[in-house]
């Protein structure tokens, strides 16, 4: 027994330590660091207690990013899981011309996001950019989309459900093509039509890859921010930050390092409550094998 | 045996290559380009040059992107304890790098005498940014004052005198009216005038605060005075322009596809940096013209860009042999070639007197609109914890633009945030 | 119903499917055809879309010389392979250990792994940041990479694969005389090609296009990915050219691009491969 043990440890040594390095003891560390306040090169960090979240409620532009992240969130999972499930099956279905289709759906997924930014900032730019040419054409006046507080936010949207959905499809079409062909056999000799045939038996069966998927587009909804970079600054009037944009500007430009733990403990904190729910549902997915 | 000494030369070459920091050289040289491609290569050259004619230095023009990435690389350079030993950063971060211990006056480097010449030698508009305390923080380099480019074909077609510009604000709005054209659907096909607010609103909102009669902060870098009735005034002006006069796009317009908009005739006069020179002079399809920004009680406008800055973490002989680079580059032929090049306005009256200038302002006489209007130019907004003040009145700009806030309200706001952080410093 | 009626419905339905698929498709790839416009044309034909417009290939060599691009690449390409060598070492390591292996701990330490796939390393981008300053690391390549040395994606899946092998393979490995190396070696790591390749894809795609870590923790030309220095590039103050930009778009997402139209099938039965649950 013991010798397994050894060789257990000697294995998962080197992956934990990094692991843990680089994970939960810095998870851990930025609790810790929310409670003291700025170290800067004359003072030191001292404890403050709770005044770095109390600081938070009070300030308008965390709060801004917070809901509007939590907007955006809402907004880009579903839709980029619906149009996942539609791209897999338009691609499972074998329409005509599949090759072309699954290119330009997974496109997205391999070019960066940084440059996906500048083209998307072209297609909003107000009269002479693709979308208000277009728009033109049918007689619409030019619209200041990233100008504009009320607009700018779903312009972001876009453009993460846009590079998101290509790759959850993958996972899709994986999963569509586990259903056995018969079932579907059997359901048309039942009278059953294409439409329950999908609610009742595709559905259910691809429950669990929806919940992966989701998981994944819960994560890239905090960390995908790359586009704010180019396309808004999280402006205008913070209209368009997003929690981690606004991480990024407290640490690294405002050099506010304990307001941006306090932070990040809370996003650490929403994530931790669906990491422990995700592993409870795909460890019961991964025993019934 | 060949082979695998081979095999373990390349593992050891790719293991220096991938956990080894960037190379150490004599004078590590942080710069931002901020107008395109040609100002890195002009930098590259001149580096090369003062190095080919001083044996004992070899110094690394490193190339750290924006303003905003430049300082942010030179601060956790600086915290990873391998700063470099100068750089050229925004003239406006002085007191952040004072603030954080990271920068050195150059007077510690020059004589008295010396100092009083070399940083008497610029004009009085660029030291604003540069000095405090006393002291000497930042020797300017890049510096440029937004000005105001128009379409004069567009002026000619509004039957206005094309090499006349508004020269006040009523003014403007007159003119502004004139050249907003609608196609048949009521749509705006030109817009008379585009003042694009978003990255950095409080660089060009400063063009109106400063003819209004109003100074943003103090030469301290506490204090901020954002709910003056003049700076409001300013506020209310810009929304009055786009909301009622309807001679600005509504909503917040983008910097970078400003110059793009000029071209595409989308706007007949637009405000921007004079460092977009050379960009609109190369690509403009029509006779375009510049000019000071209107006046109000007077004229005004912000001085812009970079200075070069010291930093502390170095050797004596670094930094002494940092301070003579700075004080080459600075020299008026230098600064002509830079200035020709990139279209930053040259910072010192000696530099407008070499040949090179001389010519150059000939050609183009509207590079000399940015100098001449120096005489009317006040200090960047700048104060301590820069980015976060700073970040409260653009916050204060787009929140009065969209709509969000009446003008007074949103600069009120901006002055409370702003006075509560800056308590600290006083 | 008749039967025409059956099949028309179900044409005229296919049809309406195809038409639906194809538009999706078009607006799909829509922003990847204006790079390609704007990158082959000059800057004056940026916004108009004439199709008589004169191609160039002069955006090209413009961009490529406006910032060291080729240093990128081989900074990207350093980082890329770097990084997915180790994290197949390790995760290989540990996912046998999980999956074969019997000891105290286990089901905690998996635990600690899975959380890993919520929290990655870029959102505690501060505490990161201030560990690779503590270890001198920072502006290296290797510093890009460390966080995701170890992923909790790789293990996870290859504890998943190696699950699946009979342990007849081992016992018959036994016999043989390997030891535990020996056995993971010969018999679980052939087995696992497949697990292997699909996310040696994932990490490839993943980590070409990271930017915001690299943002951080890299300061110059020697250690900058491509995304950072596409960034830098197009976030000046005089304007954007957007035919430059684009041809730095399509040089840096180039290789990927064309891996992926060459691999099509491959690179997305890979992917697939990787969801199967």
């Amino acid at each position: 027994m013991r010798r397994e043990w050894i060789y257990a440890l000697l294995l998962l040594l080197p992956a934990m330590v990094l692991l843990m390095g680089f994970t939960h003891i810095p998870a851990v560390e930025t609790v810790i660091s929310s409670f003291f306040s700025t170290p800067t090169g004359r003072r030191p960090a001292r404890f403050v207690g709770i005044e770095n979240y109390r600081y938070l409620l009070e300030d308008n532009v965390f709060i801004r990013s917070a809901i509007n992240n939590v907007i955006y969130s809402a907004i880009t999972i579903p839709a980029s899981i619906i149009l996942a499930l539609i791209m897999a099956l338009f691609v499972h279905n074998r329409m005509k011309g599949l090759s072309f289709l699954r290119m330009a759906y997974f496109t997205p997924t391999v070019l960066p996001m940084i440059a996906v930014g500048n083209i998307w900032l072209f297609f909003y730019t107000p009269s002479f950019g693709l979308i208000d040419q277009i728009r033109s054409l049918f007689g619409f006046a030019a619209q200041n989309w990233l100008g504009n507080t009320d607009s700018v936010l779903f312009t972001v949207i876009v453009v993460a459900v846009w590079k998101n959905a290509g790759f959850f499809m993958i996972f899709y079409l994986a999963a569509l093509q586990t259903i056995p062909v018969q079932l579907r056999e059997a359901a048309s000799l039942e009278g059953a039509g294409r439409w329950t045939f999908f609610r009742r038996v595709t559905l259910p069966l691809i429950m669990p890859t929806t919940l992966f998927i989701m998981v994944n587009a819960i994560i890239n909804s905090v960390r995908l921010i790359d586009h704010i970079f180019i396309m808004t600054l999280g402006g205008p009037a913070n209209a368009s930050r997003l929690l981690l944009f606004h991480i990024y500007e407290v640490a690294f430009e405002y050099w506010d390092t304990a307001s941006a733990s306090a932070m990040t403990v809370v996003i650490l904190f929403v994530l931790s409550l669906l990491a422990i729910g995700q592993f409870f549902w795909l460890d019961r997915k991964v025993h019934y094998k | 045996m060949a082979s695998k000494f081979l095999k373990s030369a390349t593992v050891a070459a790719l293991l220096s290559a991938v956990s080894m920091p960037a190379l150490a050289v004599d004078l590590q040289f942080y710069f931002p380009v901020s107008v395109g491609g040609k100002a890195a290569d002009t930098i590259q050259a001149l580096t090369e040059e003062y190095v080919k004619n001083h044996d004992d230095v070899k110094i690394d023009a490193i190339y750290a992107g924006s303003y905003t990435d430049a300082l942010t690389k030179a601060i956790t350079a600086s915290r990873g304890g391998k700063a470099p030993q100068l750089s050229v950063l925004l003239s406006t971060d002085m007191y952040t790098l004072i603030d954080q211990d990271l920068i050195e006056p150059f007077d510690d480097f020059v004589s008295e005498e010396e100092g009083k010449e070399w940083f008497g030698s610029f004009y009085p508009a660029f030291m604003l940014n540069s000095q405090t305390g006393g002291k000497t923080y930042g020797i300017p380099f890049q510096r440029s004052t937004p000005v105001m480019y128009w379409n004069k074909e567009a002026f000619k077609e509004a039957g206005l005198d094309p090499e006349k510009a508004p020269a006040t604000w009523e003014e403007m709005v007159e003119y502004g009216h004139k050249l907003t054209k609608k196609d048949d659907n009521g749509n705006v096909t030109q817009w008379g005038l585009r003042i694009p607010l978003d990255g950095f609103p409080y660089w060009l909102f400063q063009g109106l605060s400063t003819p209004a009669g109003a100074i943003l902060a103090n030469a301290e870098g506490n204090e901020t005075d954002f709910d003056n009735p003049k700076v409001v005034e300013a506020l209310e002006f810009l929304v009055k322009m786009a909301k009622e006069e309807k001679i600005m796009e509504e909503g917040v317009t983008a910097w970078s596809a400003t110059p793009k908009a000029f071209f595409e005739r989308e706007a007949a006069m637009i405000w921007t940096t004079t460092g977009n020179l050379t960009n609109i002079r190369t690509n403009a399809p029509f006779d375009f013209g510049v000019g000071f920004l209107p006046k109000h009680e007077r004229y005004g406008a912000p001085t812009g860009g970079g200075n070069f800055v010291l930093f502390k973490d170095a050797s004596e002989e670094q930094k002494a042999a940092a301070v003579d680079f700075v004080k080459w580059m600075s020299e008026p032929e230098q600064a002509a070639v830079w200035s020709i090049a990139t279209g930053y306005v040259a910072p010192s009256p000696a530099a407008w007197e070499t040949e090179a200038m001389k010519a150059y302002a000939k050609e183009v006489p509207q590079a000399a609109v940015a100098r001449d209007q120096l005489e009317y130019a006040v200090a960047e907004l700048s104060t301590y914890d820069n980015q976060k003040v700073t970040n409260f009145l653009n916050d204060a700009i787009h929140a009065a633009l969209a709509g969000e806030k009446s003008p007074a309200d949103a600069l009120a706001e901006a002055q409370k945030k702003a006075d509560r952080v800056l308590k600290n410093y006083r | 119903m008749t039967a025409q009626d059956y099949t028309f419905a179900a044409r005229l339905d296919r049809w309406l499917m195809t038409l639906g698929a194809w538009l999706l498709a078009i607006l799909w790839i829509l922003p990847l055809l204006y790079a390609v416009w704007t990158a082959f044309h000059p800057s004056a034909y940026e916004t108009h879309f004439t199709l008589t417009a004169p191609l160039t290939l002069a955006n090209f060599p413009k961009a490529w010389a406006q910032a060291p691009f080729a240093r990128y690449f081989l900074n990207t390409m350093i980082m890329v392979f770097m990084t997915l060598s180790v994290q197949l070492v390790l995760s290989t390591f540990a996912a046998y250990a999980f999956a074969r292996l019997r000891f105290p701990g286990k089901n905690i330490l998996f635990t600690l792994v899975l959380l890993q796939l919520m929290v990655t390393p870029d959102i505690l981008l501060v505490k990161n940041y201030e560990t690779m300053s503590m270890l001198g690391l920072v502006d290296s390549i290797l510093a890009i990479g460390l966080p995701y040395f170890a992923s909790g994606f790789c293990i996870f899946l290859l504890r998943q694969t190696f699950m699946t092998i009979p342990k007849e393979l081992d016992d018959a490995a036994r016999i043989e005389g390997e030891g535990l190396l020996g056995t993971l070696w010969r018999v679980y790591i052939p087995l696992a090609k497949p697990t292997y390749l699909a996310f040696g894809l994932v990490s490839v795609s993943a980590h070409w296009n990271d930017f915001l870590w690299p943002l951080i923790v890299t300061n110059s030309v020697e250690t900058r990915p491509l995304t950072v220095g596409l960034s830098v590039f197009s976030m000046t103050e005089s304007g954007v050219e957007w035919s430059v930009i684009n041809a730095a778009t399509l040089m840096t997402s180039g290789p990927l691009l064309v891996g992926f139209l060459l691999f099509q099938r491959q690179f997305v039965q890979s992917f697939m491969r990787a969801g199967i649950k």
